[in-house]
Order: structure tokens, then C-alpha cells, then sequence
């Protein structure tokens, strides 16, 4: 394994036995716990705060402000979800968080349920994941057992106990609004934003909802304290970071990385580069509704704020690389197909959005595109972005958006002159 | 089973009601929901039925109409198609005479598309039932189709 990576998260991976409590506690697992039981509630939150931890959905919110967030929020019960409703094309760090190491889970959402003075949490791991269903489900029963999960845990006097929810096929319900009604037993559809869940989520009652990757940090921060996991990774990006190589790539796999290594770093140094020597198209950030970038934007760090200011970002984690071969009209009507299919259908600039959008797509893959088509995408993608209710039909263009901005000339070379206006 | 027996087992309020759909479909001989069924999870549960209706349809792990014992889902994502998801689904309908979307004649598989199966290291991909398969080639897929036609004589 090469210097860059940096293993916290993934410490324990393929060193223990995942269905072992013990081996996970005998490498130092529930320490953190004890530690942070033994720790008055608001420092826990200050530790996260100070830790700089951002969460690792998509959205990088700072976790330690959500939390003071929903300690504060009025309203009883609160309640906590853990979002392992991974869908997103390109990630499968959350299935090897849970296949791996899943007491790392459990005890982040015990710290953080502790902090936040809340005594219930739902695990919502997608349906499509059953062997991550099955390793969390034996791991749950463990910490039971062994007095982490139920009444009293550890003598301490707080209570906390997790119930998984099993998804049923849907990538909208890894929206936290689609996620909550979804276990209220109703078809996932998102809602107008705010009030935020940290008010008004699960049961209308104040929830916190976090990333499976995020709660797998909180054991961390605590055991080494928040000062010292903000010295690992960069000013504005704390700690390390799961990354999810997929596409074109030699050695495709999960690696974490601490903040700070750039793009071309991952597929080079890890990845082992392109196959058959093939050069490089386009890289996607993210997933689906992340951004594409051409070769010569390899050399950007992960990094919230680097990629922020060139309007990129990197979603949840993937990576996920196309070489030569590819035809990139024929990429994004995948990527659009996806979302066309995936969207909940509630609000009309996404659900007819991406109908249309497909609609103009084509023209341009059959040849009878005509440059009223292309402004025409442009002010349709707009509109999506800015009046969708949710991420799904706000994000769905980005792939397109960023085509035309690097590769223009995919679309334009594709303009038929005398094609009907 | 009965949906009465499935929802005694796993309880009657509404976060149980999609485990419960999901647990009981597994039980149909064709994989999905009948208009009896919804109506029947309507009376159990005391929710209109059109709520249970919005449910079944919703969700893509629900069918409401009928499919194979067993269900081949290939993902049609960008990480499996630029590994040649595409040729693994034409292997596929060559081997079973049928197309996407549609079930074989015997019964036995219904093919579909999914989303992500989050095995993008693995690319392509694809599930049957619980079970994961990754790094498909063409001879991988003759044996794996060959041992579930073997397994249903068992």
C-alpha cells in the first residue's frame, strides 16, 4: 500500500474478523465509548467541533453543529438515523464500512446519540445491500449482549438501542427527507427544505441524520481528541477521506486518503493508472450527479474548498474513470436514464426535466440537434437546478453542465445546420 | 403465508408495513404483489389502500406483476457499462431466449436492469436474489445460470 494512504476508518479491515466483538474491542473498539461516557455531553459536541469534521454524504456539513443543532432542538423523543442507503453510482464505501468493521458504526452512533441526549437510532441500510444487513444485524446483537446497546450501558445510565430499517429499491431515499418518511412506512418522496430534520425530521421530532462514514469518524475523534484528527488532511478539509475507484482503472477498490491528495495522486498512485495504456477522457467526482473533469484538472486536491472554487465538487467519494473509447453523449444519456428513472416524480422541473432532457440528448446523439437545442438544454438545466425540491433533480444536470463547459465541442460538432428549428 | 401471519410477525405500524411487503413477496411464487394482496395489507393494517398501492409501485424491490422464481438484475451504471455491462446483457439474453425486462419461458428468471449494486470495483455486475456476483465474463455467466437451473430440481 502506498504513503498516501492514511488507514483510521479502515484500520481494522481484513486485520479482524468482522462477526468478532472481541477483536474489535481487543484493537481498542468501545474505548471511545467509555471515554465519552465518561465525558460531560457538551464537551463530546465540542470535541467534534473542534475535530472540524465535516459530514461525508455529499453535503459536508459540519457534524459538530448539526449535533448542538438537535441537543438544542425542542421535542421528545429525537431520534437518530444512520443514512447506509448508498445508491449512489460509483460508491461502495458504506457497504465496506458495514462488511468490515461494524462495531465502528455502533459506537459512533452511540457516542454521538449520547451527545445529543438521544436514546434511539435507526440504521437504514438499502435493500440491495442483504450480506450488510446480515454482518450489522449480528453486530447489533453482539453489542446487546454485551451491555453497549439497551438500558444502563455500561452503568452509566444511558440508554440507546438501533433498529435496522431495510430499504425497498430507491435512490431518492438516500435523501434524508425521502429516507424519513420512507421509515414512516410511506413511498420516499422529498419535501420542501427547511425546517431541517435537526427540528422537524423522523415522526416530525428532532433528528439527527448522518452518513455512515461520518459516524464511523466520531470513535476516532474522541479517542485521539478533536485537535488532534484536525491536524490530519488540510485547512478547510479535516481528517481522511474514503474513496472509491471504479471505471478504467487497473487497480479499482476502496482506498482512504487523508485530505490533500489530488485526483491524478489516487488513479496514479494507487488506481495503477489506465489499462492498455488508453489516455483518459473524463474522470466523475462523486457519482452520478457528480461533475466530470478532463485530464488536465487531475492535478485538483480533495479538498471542500479547492473544489468549490472551480465549481466542482466530490460528492460522497467515487471516483470514477473513462478512457478513450467512451462516447460522451452516450455516457451522459446513462447518467440522465439514471436519474430519469430514479426521480420520485413529485415536483414537475425534475420529473419533466429529465423527460425533456433525454428528448434533447437524443437529438444530438442521432445528428438532428440544432443550436436552438443546445440554448434550449441550457436554460432547461437551469431551471432544474434551481427550482427542484431536492438534491436529486438540483444535481441530475451537473454531468451534462460540465460537458458543455470542458468538451464543448461533444455537443457542437454534433449540431446539424439544416436540422428544423 | 398469509398476510395476517407475516404482519403478526413483524408488527402493524407503518415503519414495519415495506419489510413486511418485502417479506411477504418473497413468499409468492412469482415474486410480486396482486391487487388481493394490497387490498389484504389494506384491511390488516387499516391504511387506505391506495397508500399501500403508492408503496408496491414505488419501490423497485416491489413487483406488482408477476415475475420469475429467480431475478437477474444487471446494473446499468456508468462504473459497469464503460467494463461491458452491455455485452453481459446480450450474453444473457442469448443464453435464457428472452430480453430485458421480460421472464424465460419456464418460469425460472426474469431479467431486469438495476441501479448501482454498489460493487463498482467489481464491474460489471450483477445480483440474483441476495447473491452478488462481480467481474463477469461470458464463462462465469454459463456457470452460474447453470447452477441455478441445477438447484431447481433440488
Amino acid at each position: 500500500m502506498s504513503e498516501i494512504t492514511y488507514r483510521l476508518l479502515t484500520k481494522n479491515f481484513n486485520e479482524t474478523d468482522p462477526l468478532s466483538i472481541d477483536d474489535y474491542i481487543s484493537r481498542g473498539g468501545y474505548s471511545s465509548l467509555k471515554t465519552a461516557l465518561a465525558m460531560n455531553e457538551l464537551t463530546v459536541i465540542n470535541e467534534i467541533k473542534e475535530s472540524g469534521l465535516k459530514g461525508r454524504g455529499g453535503a459536508a456539513f459540519p457534524t459538530g453543529l448539526k449535533m448542538e443543532a438537535v441537543r438544542l432542538a425542542e421535542g421528545e423523543p429525537k431520534y437518530l438515523v444512520c443514512n447506509a442507503d448508498e445508491g449512489e453510482p460509483g460508491n461502495f464505501k458504506d457497504r465496506y464500512l458495514m462488511e468490515n468493521d461494524p462495531h465502528q458504526i455502533i459506537e459512533g452512533m452511540l457516542i454521538s446519540a449520547y451527545a445529543t441526549g438521544i436514546r434511539f437510532g435507526y440504521l437504514f441500510i438499502r435493500g440491495e445491500y442483504a450480506k450488510s444487513q446480515e454482518t450489522m444485524a449480528v453486530a447489533i446483537e453482539q453489542a446487546r449482549s454485551r451491555g453497549f446497546l439497551g438500558d444502563n450501558i455500561l452503568d452509566k445510565g444511558f440508554d440507546f438501542d438501533i433498529e435496522i430499517y431495510t430499504g425497498a429499491g430507491s435512490y431518492v431515499c438516500g435523501e434524508e427527507f425521502a429516507l424519513l418518511v420512507t421509515i414512516e412506512g410511506k413511498s420516499g418522496r422529498a419535501t420542501y427544505k427547511p425546517p431541517f430534520p435537526t427540528t422537524m425530521g423522523l415522526y416530525d421530532k428532532p433528528t439527527q441524520i448522518n452518513n455512515v462514514e461520518t459516524f464511523c469518524n466520531i470513535p476516532h475523534i474522541i479517542g485521539m481528541g478533536g485537535k488532534s484528527f484536525a491536524e490530519i488532511g488540510t485547512e478547510s478539509s479535516k481528517g481522511t477521506k474514503l474513496v472509491c475507484l471504479s471505471g478504467n482503472i487497473k487497480k479499482p477498490g476502496l482506498y482512504e486518503v487523508p485530505f490533500g491528495v489530488t485526483i491524478r495522486q489516487i488513479m496514479q498512485d494507487l488506481g495503477k493508472g489506465i489499462p492498455n495504456n488508453r489516455k483518459i477522457k473524463m474522470v466523475q467526482l462523486g457519482g452520478a450527479s457528480g461533475p466530470v473533469i478532463p485530464e488536465t484538472m487531475l492535478d485538483i486536491p480533495l479538498d471542500f474548498n479547492e473544489m468549490r472554487k472551480k465549481g466542482l465538487a466530490f460528492g460522497s467519494g467515487a471516483v470514477i474513470v473513462m478512457d478513450e473509447r467512451i462516447d460522451v453523449l452516450d455516457v451522459l444519456k446513462r447518467i440522465v436514464e439514471f436519474f430519469h428513472h430514479e426521480s420520485c416524480g413529485k415536483c414537475t422541473p425534475c420529473r419533466e426535466g429529465l423527460t425533456q432532457l433525454l428528448i434533447l440528448l437524443d437529438r444530438f446523439i442521432e445528428g438532428n440537434a440544432s443550436v436552438r437545442d443546445l440554448n434550449l438544454m441550457t436554460i432547461l438545466m437551469d431551471t432544474m437546478s434551481d427550482s427542484s425540491i431536492c438534491g436529486l433533480g438540483q444535481s441530475a444536470p451537473t454531468a451534462v453542465r460540465k460537458v458543455l463547459e470542458y468538451f464543448p465541442e461533444e455537443f457542437e460538432s454534433r449540431i446539424n445546420d439544416r436540422a428544423v428549428v | 403465508m398469509q398476510v395476517k401471519d407475516i404482519l403478526e410477525k413483524h408488527g402493524r405500524s407503518p415503519d414495519k408495513l415495506i419489510g413486511a411487503m418485502l417479506a411477504y413477496q418473497r413468499t409468492t411464487p412469482c415474486n410480486y404483489l396482486t391487487e388481493d394482496d394490497i387490498r389484504e395489507f389494506a384491511k390488516e393494517t387499516g391504511l387506505p389502500e391506495s397508500r399501500i398501492h403508492s408503496v408496491a409501485s414505488f419501490y423497485s424491490l416491489l413487483s406488482t406483476k408477476p415475475r420469475g422464481r429467480y431475478i437477474i438484475q444487471v446494473c446499468r451504471d456508468v462504473p459497469c457499462y464503460v467494463n461491458g455491462s452491455l455485452d453481459i446483457v446480450e450474453e444473457l439474453e442469448r443464453m435464457l431466449k428472452t430480453t430485458m425486462g421480460n421472464t424465460t419461458d419456464d418460469g425460472l428468471f426474469t431479467l431486469e436492469f438495476t441501479s448501482c449494486l454498489g460493487c463498482c470495483d467489481k464491474a460489471p455486475a450483477m445480483q440474483i436474489g441476495d447473491e452478488l456476483y462481480g467481474n463477469l465474463t461470458s464463462s462465469r455467466l454459463a456457470e452460474i445460470i447453470k447452477e441455478y437451473r441445477r438447484k431447481r430440481h433440488e
